[in-house]
């Protein structure tokens, strides 16, 4: 096989295959989750389960002072690892040129030299985090093989992508290959593993300000 | 209660909703719950972080209710329930965790982890894996009437010592009244002067209220120890004793769980809604202030501070109502670091204190709250549960911090105009 063949395959059947299982997984899941229902609050309300669990869903994104303060570590490189995988997956522009193939439609990008650092910063990040995960008590005792792996399918398209964009070592062909291979690998992990978060996060967020807001709690 | 393995992995079974899938499938093992929870904060041992203590549960789900983890089952691939899992979690699941639920407020991903740790304790029990002091004090509740055996005589002595100190009727078993109030076993017992501060100030106030001789306790075992038959049996008692009095309105006394039990499991547990309301003493006292029915006279100059009980304030949703209250009564009201939803538990809720093997670590964390006092230095700490005040007591004690706990019904009766 030719580094072109090898390319095509990646970006033809290889990816084809990828989005199947990732689309069908997340789909798989969601059903899991919700077939199993709940059963209805029988006690008087005192506040709105909806509005309540809408509200959570933003405002949990934003931790009180104390907790902020506790967990400063986690909350920072939380979200700059976060904001910094959006920026380098949603705004960078072959990227966009990529969904716009998928969607049909596209939207702004950033300039590439804030994206090309904005990658740096992320890798960084996710590598701080690692270390955190890997020396700090708490994290030590209830890390997984998952948490683990899971963070390793994280970081290869930031690497390989990074790598691809500065033709580092091969062939651009070869070197776009393998960064499609890696988003692949995380697309057909994404389902079965905790990065089902990215979206059932809107679910546990509104499930927990639901319990709470029905009691008349802010959460 | 006859106990099994099996028993207990069908409860766990039965506890599985769409929340709780929700919930563990957002999970991202970020340790935040730790930083939140007291028994990590004050002894910094991992195994106190509070999503670690729903494994079992956590397992459960995952083999049962993921299409991974059936696969895994059926190739015997998956960590189980045993009971030497469990055994190891007991004292996780219920000497390490108040159901505080302040995990529940700060994780990220919004789970209810002190809800999940709730039901992990209906498949704990269910196999055999409570503790012997709340497993003592449930059978107490179920065949007494009372998890500290506190039978009817024992409130008829207090009740007619109350008439004769005050010259005041406590109203027994009348029918139509509109309010029914229920007392803690402890209230009974440690504090008397409750039961006298409501029947003057619901005198004062002009409303007719009564006690139920057939269903008076309002605590409930069965919530804290996660057996929720029984939690229901408790419940159901009161809701007859208040349907046959035909009251409008069932009262929660100053007690944390009692609270959660009545108002916000109680319906669930029995499986149909209230035709009565149930409010807890606070909302009452609140509403009386609304309509002008409290008239108070003098002000506290001392330094005061509101403890928030856990289940009543951050569970419960009963908030800016003993601030509304003391703001009567006190003209120097400070509020704590961390407060209302955000308080810190002191330490001896959720079965914690009825649980003897546990008096070291409730007493360890107490610091929790005494580095919270000791930032604002009050010179009194106001609060509406007989649990934490008696907790509160005794680790004032243990720091040797010379600080008087009050409550907030008790106060105020004691500041009513006459």
């Amino acid at each position: 096989m030719s580094e072109i063949e090898f390319l095509n395959w990646v970006r033809g059947p290889g990816f084809q295959i990828a989005i199947i299982i990732f689309v069908a997984g997340v789909i798989i899941r969601f059903a899991e989750i919700l077939l199993l229902g709940r059963k209805p609050n029988l006690a008087e309300a005192k506040g709105s389960e909806m509005s309540s669990g809408l509200r959570t869903i933003i405002t949990r994104s934003i931790p009180d002072k104390g907790t902020f303060q506790r967990s400063m570590f986690t909350v920072v490189a939380g979200y700059i690892f976060h904001l910094g995988l959006f920026i380098t997956i949603f705004l960078f522009a072959p990227h966009i040129l990529m969904f716009k193939d998928i969607f049909g439609f596209g939207w702004p990008s950033l300039p590439t030299p804030v994206v090309d650092a904005m990658a740096i910063v992320t890798i960084i990040a996710l590598f701080a985090v690692l270390i955190h995960r890997m020396r700090n008590t708490v994290l030590k005792f209830i890390s997984t093989k998952e948490d683990y792996i899971v963070w390793l399918v994280t970081i290869l398209p930031l690497i390989t992508g990074y790598i691809a964009f500065h033709r580092i070592g091969m062939t651009a062909p070869t070197l776009l290959a393998i960064h499609i291979l890696s988003v692949e690998l995380l697309l057909i992990m994404f389902p079965f593993t905790k990065l089902m978060h990215t979206f059932t996060i809107v679910m546990s967020r509104w499930y927990g300000g639901a319990i709470s807001g029905y009691r008349g709690v802010k959460s | 209660m006859s106990a099994s393995l099996d028993k207990g992995i069908n409860a766990l079974k039965e506890q599985v909703d769409s929340s709780v899938a929700a919930f563990f499938s957002s999970c991202t093992h970020c340790g935040m719950c730790a930083d939140a929870c007291l028994f990590y904060t004050e002894t910094g041992c991992p195994t106190a972080t509070p999503i670690t203590k729903v494994e079992p549960l956590r397992r459960i789900w995952k083999s049962e209710y993921t299409l991974l983890g059936r696969i895994g089952k059926m190739f015997g691939l998956n960590k189980k329930v045993d009971d030497e899992l469990l055994t190891k979690w007991e004292k996780r699941v219920y000497d390490n965790c108040t159901l505080c639920g302040r995990c529940s407020m700060v994780c990220p991903v919004g789970n209810d982890i002190a809800l999940m740790i709730r039901k992990t304790r209906e498949g704990m029990a269910a196999a055999g894996h409570a503790p012997e002091g709340l497993i003592g004090a449930t059978k107490r509740a179920v065949t007494i009437g009372s998890p500290m055996g506190v039978k009817l005589p024992a409130l008829m002595a207090q009740i007619n010592h109350v008439e004769k100190d005050t010259g005041l009727k406590v109203p027994l078993d009348v029918e139509g009244a509109e309010y029914m109030l229920l007392l803690s076993s402890m209230e009974i017992m440690n504090f008397p002067e409750f039961i006298e501060a409501i029947a003057k100030i619901f005198t004062k106030a002009g409303v007719s209220w009564t006690i139920s001789t057939e269903a008076f306790e309002a605590t409930n075992s069965g919530i804290q120890i996660g057996v929720s038959d029984i939690a229901a049996e408790l419940v159901q008692r009161i809701v007859d004793a208040a349907e046959k009095l035909k009251v409008k309105t069932v009262i929660s006394p100053e007690c944390g769980h009692a609270y959660m039990a009545i108002r916000w499991d109680g319906p669930n547990l029995i499986g149909k809604p209230f035709n009565f309301k149930v409010r807890h003493i606070l909302e009452i006292l609140d509403e009386f202030r609304k309509d002008g029915r409290l008239k108070i006279t003098g002000k506290e100059e001392q330094r005061l501070t509101y403890h928030d009980p856990c289940q009543i304030s951050r569970r419960g949703g009963v908030i800016e109502q003993p601030r509304n209250l003391i703001n009567m009564f006190s003209n120097n009201f400070v509020e704590m670091p961390d407060t209302g939803k955000m308080n810190w538990c002191c330490g001896a809720g959720g079965g914690v204190s009825t649980n003897e093997r546990a008096d070291k670590v409730r007493l360890k964390v107490f610091q929790r709250k005494k580095d919270q006092l000791d930032e604002i230095k009050p010179d009194a700490i106001v609060s509406a549960c007989s649990n934490c005040r008696i907790h509160l007591e005794d680790g004032l004690e243990e720091y040797n911090m010379d600080i008087p706990l009050m409550s907030l019904t008790e106060t105020l009766a004691e500041h009513l105009a006459d």
